[in-house]
């Protein structure tokens, strides 16, 4: 059974339609861990992938790729890493399900062009960041 | 997620990653999470829920601050 009904595909599309270059979704799978969690992560990163010709996917098994893995700094799976011209460190862990479906789409659209929607203000003070800033947002599926 | 993910587009400096808490009960359990969205920056700066553009940054910048003594 497909997760995006006829009517999301096409809201999903439109939204696309502001993607600017190519975008890899990289997916971490591993079937020993959590099988039908991985295997729903995936398919639902196909079918959005297939809304556009400029995203594509690569999935990947920390167990067995494990350099790539450890170099994406992904040990836990499911996992998606949304890569445009770099990789801006933008991680999904666990089926981005309800809300957090929003961001993805947001994010590969933000990841194509690399550019951020924010204030200049905001900017500017990321821009002079001293140190490393690792940000976690936990979510629910509803 | 949103905001995150745009600083983390601006930044070399910056990620951003979602987890989704019923999955990951450990993690969770571990961050405290009772409640959704829950935000950690740097395991030093939390808070719930969505805030604005410029006091989420606050606490970005916020969790950069030198260690009190």
């Amino acid at each position: 059974m497909a997760f995006l009904a006829e009517r999301d595909q096409q809201a999903v599309r439109n939204e696309f339609q502001r993607i600017q270059g190519p975008v890899k979704l990289v997916v971490f799978s591993q079937e020993l861990v959590a099988g039908d969690l991985c295997r729903q992560n995936e398919q639902l990163v196909r079918e959005v992938a297939a809304l556009d010709d400029r995203i594509s996917v690569e999935v990947l098994n920390p167990a067995i790729d494990r350099e790539r893995a450890e170099a994406y700094g992904v040990d836990l799976v499911p996992a998606i890493v949304v890569e445009g011209a770099r990789d801006y460190g933008i991680r999904f862990l666990g089926i981005p399900g309800g809300y957090e479906f929003s961001n993805l789409i947001d994010s590969i659209i933000a990841a194509s062009s690399g550019e951020a929607t924010l204030s200049d203000t905001t900017k500017a003070s990321l821009a002079e960041l001293t140190g490393d800033v690792h940000i976690k947002v936990f979510s629910t599926p509803t | 997620m949103r905001l995150a993910q745009h600083m983390a587009i601006a930044s070399e400096r910056v990620t951003a990653t979602a987890i989704e808490a019923t999955e990951f009960p450990d993690m969770a359990q571990a961050y405290q999470v009772s409640g959704v969205p829950k935000i950690v920056i740097n395991d030093r700066v939390e808070f719930m829920g969505a805030l604005p553009e410029s006091q989420f940054l606050e606490a970005v910048l916020q969790a950069l601050e030198p260690a009190e003594p």
